[in-house]
Parts: structure tokens; C-alpha cells; sequence
């Protein structure tokens, strides 16, 4: 099971304070090659946001009065949010389906969640012009209840408290804060509830606000269907991201996760292989409906028609088959490749809707320049960091402390909501 | 109480009789209130191309004069520091000039993408922009079809330049919008949506050789308060002629509608299937004992 100095991380009798500041201070080795190149580029990002606030949001974006909106909306907010829906559909599965299989990881999908949305939907305020306003919509100057904006905003902010409550016991075992623990777990169910409604209506959320934009956006990527497109889309994306994000930490994080969760994983991830192919399948035929009922043949032999063929034939239909042959086979690197196939899919996608498609007629095209793209890569490494500072303290990839274990036993026929296995 | 039928029905004659009356009073000033959008008709088979109202919409609005005609070089957009231009086109009809400025929609996509009601459409018919609302997303400007929302990228606390229609400073005083007050061709006019609309179709109608036949404006992106006529089709100096008749907003009105009913369906449908799910194990459990 757990190795022992990993266990006496929890938080065994010494005063909270004194606990805190032990946990704040970095642990294992320091010149990692992930180290090494994040930090430069957080620094250097850490200066350009610095100069962002001084001297406008012009001074290190190609942003124009034409294209409002670049590569901080359409890849920080939009894309990583899409890629953070893992968590509403493993919540969805185990807690309200009962799907025990997948109990392992769903801890580490919510946190991945609440990060993303922390830190990409906290992205926003620098692309906001005047983010000091940022609160007017929740204190209500003005509720501006006919926006979609509006809705994505405070969806966003709900959706971090849902989240947060779904985490919470973790925190809690992590501060051996019993009391607070049976408390917040007994919150779990009707934050899931909760945190799923607000997932499907936020992420067609994100696309639908795309729907007044009607002639700016290329018509093979513009239709009255862009908000179910991205919500069915953010399902397998979400879940592609787990499988990614799973390989990843099975390997840097080997030493956390227990051998009876390294062996369920290969089930799970065919488990979740499997749901990818099947709404993949939903995804590309309802595209190819909408592309029918568009009507926009003559548009496929032009470079944004070839462009489009390639996201949709290149990375969504392929790894599709990729999926469906891979679980079909057996493979788990296979079903990893189809993973990172469908991830650049998701991304193409959101950006041809977002930034490429948009004002596709321009004779001067946004290109984000480097600064933004330094940016972005602090936004995200920021997250990696936080993550893994998580992981090494909390349960999240581990199980539980003892202490958790023998209080369920007793619990367990009047504390029925959270069911985890003993 | 010793109330007769017939006292009471006059009482209650009397009754419904002063709160008839007390309604029409209360509601008299009330309706006088009820104003229709006022707006402004461009002419360009009048306008002359001379630029004045660049210089008095500077001068009203506190921006930096327009840039002389000799630097002039090709088509101008309003930007941050412009809030209207005046294109000069070379057109089937010889040359024509076309003032571009907002077009103050009667459901302006601005105003219902903006989460915070920073933009938003007066009463009066004028779209405005207010500073102490707005958080700077710029949702505004991916929203509007004519790409008028214009942001200031180079300052740290950015505003949203647009034409107000001179709103707060003179319209609501009662006085004309400056562009409006010293155009020297009248090819401006001010007033209400419909006497604009009614005047348009009276010139149309005498000189119906000058005029193509369509006021701008009418039914674009489900009507505007800015209305053009022109001596050649609107394509040709320069107004976007690919919008929509119905409005924008509308093109979100389905999915926004759809909001309550998921918030309420959905929470009750995962409730249930969590339920059922969870007693088909208690039955299981039962059953294996």
C-alpha cells in the first residue's frame, strides 16, 4: 500500500499553523527538467502581465478593434474549460451512476477541474480592459440578464464553489480536520448535482456566445448548433484529457497511487476509451448533419474548407477509430495516442470558432504574438505547479488516511451518500 | 353592517368610477413619457463630403481632431480616437459620400451581450456606454455587425469609444446631436424614428431617380436608428449589407430560454438516476444476505 513517509504527511496532532508552514515549504528535488523550463517563462510572464496592466492590453497583444477577442480567450478560457469537463462527467459517473470502477479518479479529475478553472477562467481578468468592474455582475451593477456572458460568468464562479465543495474532504483528511470532513463529504451529492447542471449549461454556454457573431465567423464552422457542439464535445474532451492527465501521473506521481488503483487503471481507461468513441461519434455525426443542412459544398475546395476537413477527418474521425480499434485491441498506448489526437481536435476546434474562423475575410489576420503565447504558458504552468504542490500533500491521488476509513466503517449505514470503497 | 344591494353597487360604482379615473390621472403623464426612439436620417445624395461633422463630433466629444483631407489615403473606420468618418466612394452613380458611425439598433447586440448593462440602449433611442458598469471584455464588439465598439489597447484604464448620439450632453436637453446640428447640406436630420422614416420615403418618392429604393436602416439587424438613403445601392458605399433583418439579440433568445428549464430538469433527472441507481445496490445487498 502506501509508502510510510507519504502517510505521515497527513497532519497528525502538531498545531495547524505549524503544519501549514511545513507543508508551504517545496519538497523533492528542485532541478527537475519541468523546473527548469517553466520558471524562466514564468518570470518572464509574471513580467509581461506587470507591464500588460501598465501600459494596456495592446502593448503585448495582437489584438485589433476588428479581432477583440485572441489566444487568451479563445485557448486559456474557452479551450481549457472545454478540456476541464472531465470532471462534471466522472463525477456524473460515479456518483450519480454509481460507477464504482471509476471511484480512483475522481479526486484528482475534480482538482484538475477546479485548477483549470481557477487559473483559466482567473486568466480572464487580464484580458479584461477594466477588471477592477469584474464584481459588477454578481453585485449587480448592472445584472445584465440578457447576455450569455452574464450566464458563463456567474456559472463560473458557482461551478468553482461546487468543485471546491467536491475537493473539500481531501482538504480536510489533508488537515486531519475530522469533524469538517464528515461535514463536507456530506455536501459531495448535491454539489455534483449541481456542479453537472451548471457544466451543461455553461459549456454550450461558451460556444453560444459565439451566436451573434453570425457573419463574422466562417460559415462551416458557424451554425445555430455551435452550443450543443460544444458541450457534446466537451464530454470527450474532458475525458481525453483525464487519459493524458492519468499517464502523466502515473508515472511522476507512481510513488502516490496505491497497487490496487495502478491495476484498476487499465479498466478505467478502457472504460473511458469506450465513452470517447461513442460520443465522438454523436459529435461527428451531428457535424456532418450540420454541415448537410448547411448547404456549404462549395466551400469545402477552399484553404478553410481543407482546413476544415483536416479537423474533422484528421482529429475527430481518426481518433475516433483510434479509440474504437485501440480498446477493440487491447492497447494502451494506442488509446493514450487517440487521446492526444483528440485533444489537438478540441483545440482546433475551439480556436477555428474562437480566433481562426473568426474574421476568416480579413485582409490583416490575428496572429497572437509571442508575449500572449508567454502568457498562456505561465497561466499554465502556474497550474501545473499548484497541482502538483496538491498532490504531493493531499489524498487526492493516495487514499485517504486511515483515520477515514475506520470513521466510514462505522458511518457507513447512516452516511450512505459517498460511497467509497473501503 | 346595514348595507343595502343598491347602496352597494353604487358604492361600488363610486369605488371602481375613482380608481378608473385615478388610474387614467396616474397613468396620463405616465403615457405623455412613453417616447419613440429618436434617430437620425443621412442623406447621402446631399452630403458633400466636407468632413465638418468629423470636426464637431471631435469637438463635442473631447477627441483629438480627424487628420486633414490631404493625408487622407484610402477607406477610414472609426476607431478609439474617431467616432465617426466620412468615406468618400467611387460608385455606379459617380462619386458619393457615406458618414459611418453607430447605428443605434432598436435591439442593439451590444447591449444584450453586455453582462454588466454598460451598454445600453435609452429609452430615447441613443446607445450608451458607461464607464463605472463596464469591465472591458469586449464582448460588445464580437457582438455588433456593423464593428462599431471601439476599445483604447494602449491605455491602462480603457474605455469603449462609440457615438452616443451626444446623448448626456445635448439630446437629452433637448438640443440636436452636434454632427447633426452643423451640417451645412442638411443631409443630417434629426427626430423620431418614424417622421425620419416617413421623410425618407417622402424624398424617395419626389425624386425617385436620385434615391435607390431602400432605407437603410428600416429593417437591418431588425431596424436602426441611424437610417440611410442613398443615391446608389448601400453595398457600394460601404454599409455592411450582409446583416440580418431580424435582430441579433434574437439569435441567443433560444438558448437563453432554454436556462430555467434545464436548471430545473436536469438537477431533478440526476437526482432521480442517482436514486434508482443507489437502490437497485440496497436491493442487491438485500438479496446476497
Amino acid at each position: 500500500m502506501n509508502s510510510g513517509h507519504i502517510i505521515s504527511a497527513d497532519n497528525d496532532g502538531k498545531p495547524i499553523w505549524k503544519f501549514l508552514l511545513w507543508e508551504l515549504k517545496p519538497r523533492g528535488k528542485w532541478l527537475t527538467p519541468f523546473n527548469i523550463i517553466s520558471t524562466p517563462i514564468i518570470l518572464l510572464g509574471i513580467f509581461l502581465i506587470v507591464i500588460r496592466f501598465w501600459k494596456g492590453i495592446g502593448a503585448i497583444t495582437n489584438l485589433s478593434q476588428e479581432i477583440p477577442w485572441g489566444l487568451w480567450i479563445g485557448f486559456d478560457v474557452v479551450t481549457g474549460v472545454a478540456f476541464a469537463g472531465g470532471a462534471y462527467v466522472v463525477t456524473f459517473m460515479v456518483y450519480i451512476l454509481n460507477m464504482k470502477k471509476y471511484q480512483s479518479i475522481v479526486r484528482v479529475t475534480v482538482l484538475n477541474g477546479f485548477l483549470a478553472y481557477l487559473f483559466y477562467a482567473g486568466a480572464l481578468l487580464l484580458d479584461l480592459g477594466r477588471p477592477w468592474n469584474v464584481i459588477n455582475p454578481i453585485i449587480g451593477n448592472n445584472f445584465g440578464v440578457s447576455s450569455v456572458l452574464f450566464l458563463v460568468a456567474w456559472h463560473f464562479l458557482l461551478y468553482m464553489i461546487a468543485q471546491l465543495i467536491e475537493i473539500s474532504p481531501a482538504i480536510a483528511e489533508w488537515l486531519g480536520a475530522r469533524r469538517a470532513r464528515k461535514i463536507l463529504s456530506g455536501m459531495t451529492l448535491a454539489a455534483v448535482i449541481f456542479g453537472i447542471t451548471l457544466s451543461t449549461l455553461h459549456q454550450s454556454g461558451l460556444g453560444a456566445l459565439f451566436l451573434m457573431a453570425k457573419e463574422k465567423i466562417h460559415p462551416l464552422w458557424y451554425s445555430e448548433f455551435i452550443p450543443i457542439m460544444f458541450f457534446v464535445s466537451s464530454i470527450f474532451a474532458g475525458l481525453s484529457m483525464v487519459i493524458f492527465e492519468g499517464s502523466i501521473s502515473g508515472k511522476v506521481f507512481a510513488n502516490q497511487i496505491s497497487d490496487k488503483n495502478k491495476k484498476a487503471e487499465h479498466g478505467i481507461i478502457h472504460g473511458l476509451a469506450k465513452i470517447c468513441t461513442g460520443t465522438m461519434f454523436a459529435y461527428f455525426f451531428l457535424q456532418l448533419l450540420v454541415f448537410i443542412h448547411g448547404k456549404h459544398w462549395d466551400l469545402l475546395n477552399t484553404p478553410m474548407g481543407h482546413w476544415y476537413l483536416l479537423e474533422m477527418i484528421g482529429f475527430v474521425l481518426l481518433p475516433m477509430m483510434l479509440y474504437f480499434y485501440s480498446y477493440r485491441k487491447n492497447s494502451v498506448f494506442l488509446i493514450r495516442l487517440a487521446s492526444i489526437l483528440t485533444m489537438v481536435g478540441v483545440v482546433l476546434n475551439r480556436l477555428n470558432v474562437t480566433v481562426i474562423g473568426f474574421r476568416w475575410d480579413m485582409p490583416v489576420r490575428y496572429v497572437p504574438s509571442w508575449m500572449e503565447l508567454v502568457v498562456t504558458f505561465t497561466v499554465l504552468f502556474t497550474e501545473i505547479w499548484i497541482f502538483r504542490w496538491v498532490v504531493n500533500r493531499m489524498p487526492v491521488l493516495r487514499e485517504s488516511p486511515n483515520w477515514v476509513k475506520e470513521e466510514k466503517e462505522q458511518q457507513q449505514p447512516a452516511f450512505g451518500k459517498e460511497h467509497q470503497r473501503a | 353592517m346595514d348595507l343595502h344591494r343598491r347602496d352597494f353597487f353604487k358604492f361600488i360604482g363610486a369605488t371602481g368610477l375613482t380608481l378608473a379615473v385615478g388610474k387614467e390621472l396616474n397613468a396620463a403623464p405616465k403615457a405623455k413619457s412613453v417616447s419613440e426612439f429618436r434617430g437620425v436620417l443621412y442623406d447621402a445624395a446631399r452630403c458633400k463630403g466636407c468632413r465638418g461633422c468629423e470636426y464637431d463630433c471631435a469637438e463635442a466629444n473631447g477627441l483629438p481632431e480627424p487628420i486633414p483631407n490631404k493625408e487622407i489615403k484610402g477607406l477610414r473606420k472609426t476607431d478609439d480616437k474617431h467616432r465617426t468618418v466620412v468615406n468618400e466612394y467611387k460608385t455606379s452613380k459617380g462619386i458619393v459620400y457615406a458618414k459611418t458611425q453607430c447605428m443605434h439598433c432598436n435591439e442593439p447586440a451590444c447591449a444584450a451581450a453586455c453582462l454588466t448593462q454598460a451598454m445600453t440602449k435609452t429609452k430615447d433611442g441613443p446607445v450608451i456606454w458607461r464607464s463605472d458598469k463596464c469591465m472591458g471584455c469586449r464582448y460588445c464588439m464580437v457582438s455588433c455587425p456593423f464593428d462599431i465598439p471601439k476599445f483604447e489597447f494602449h491605455s491602462a484604464n480603457p474605455k469603449i469609444e462609440k457615438c452616443t448620439m451626444c446623448y448626456e450632453t445635448r439630446v437629452k436637453k433637448g438640443e440636436l446631436p452636434a454632427c447633426v446640428d452643423n451640417c451645412p447640406n442638411e443631409a443630417l436630420m434629426f427626430g423620431t424614428r418614424r417622421e425620419l422614416i416617413q421623410e425618407a420615403r417622402r424624398r424617395m418618392f419626389e425624386k425617385p431617380d436620385l434615391y435607390y429604393d431602400q432605407i437603410y436602416g428600416e429593417r437591418e439587424a431588425g431596424g436602426t436608428s441611424w437610417l440611410y438613403i442613398s443615391p446608389v445601392p448601400f453595398n457600394e458605399i460601404g454599409l455592411n449589407t450582409k446583416v440580418q433583418t431580424e435582430s441579433y439579440p434574437a439569435l441567443t433568445k433560444g438558448f437563453l430560454y432554454t436556462v430555467p428549464s434545464v436548471f430545473v430538469l436536469v438537477p431533478a433527472l440526476l437526482l432521480g438516476i442517482q436514486q434508482s441507481t443507489k437502490k437497485d445496490n440496497h436491493t442487491n445487498d438485500s438479496s446476497d444476505e
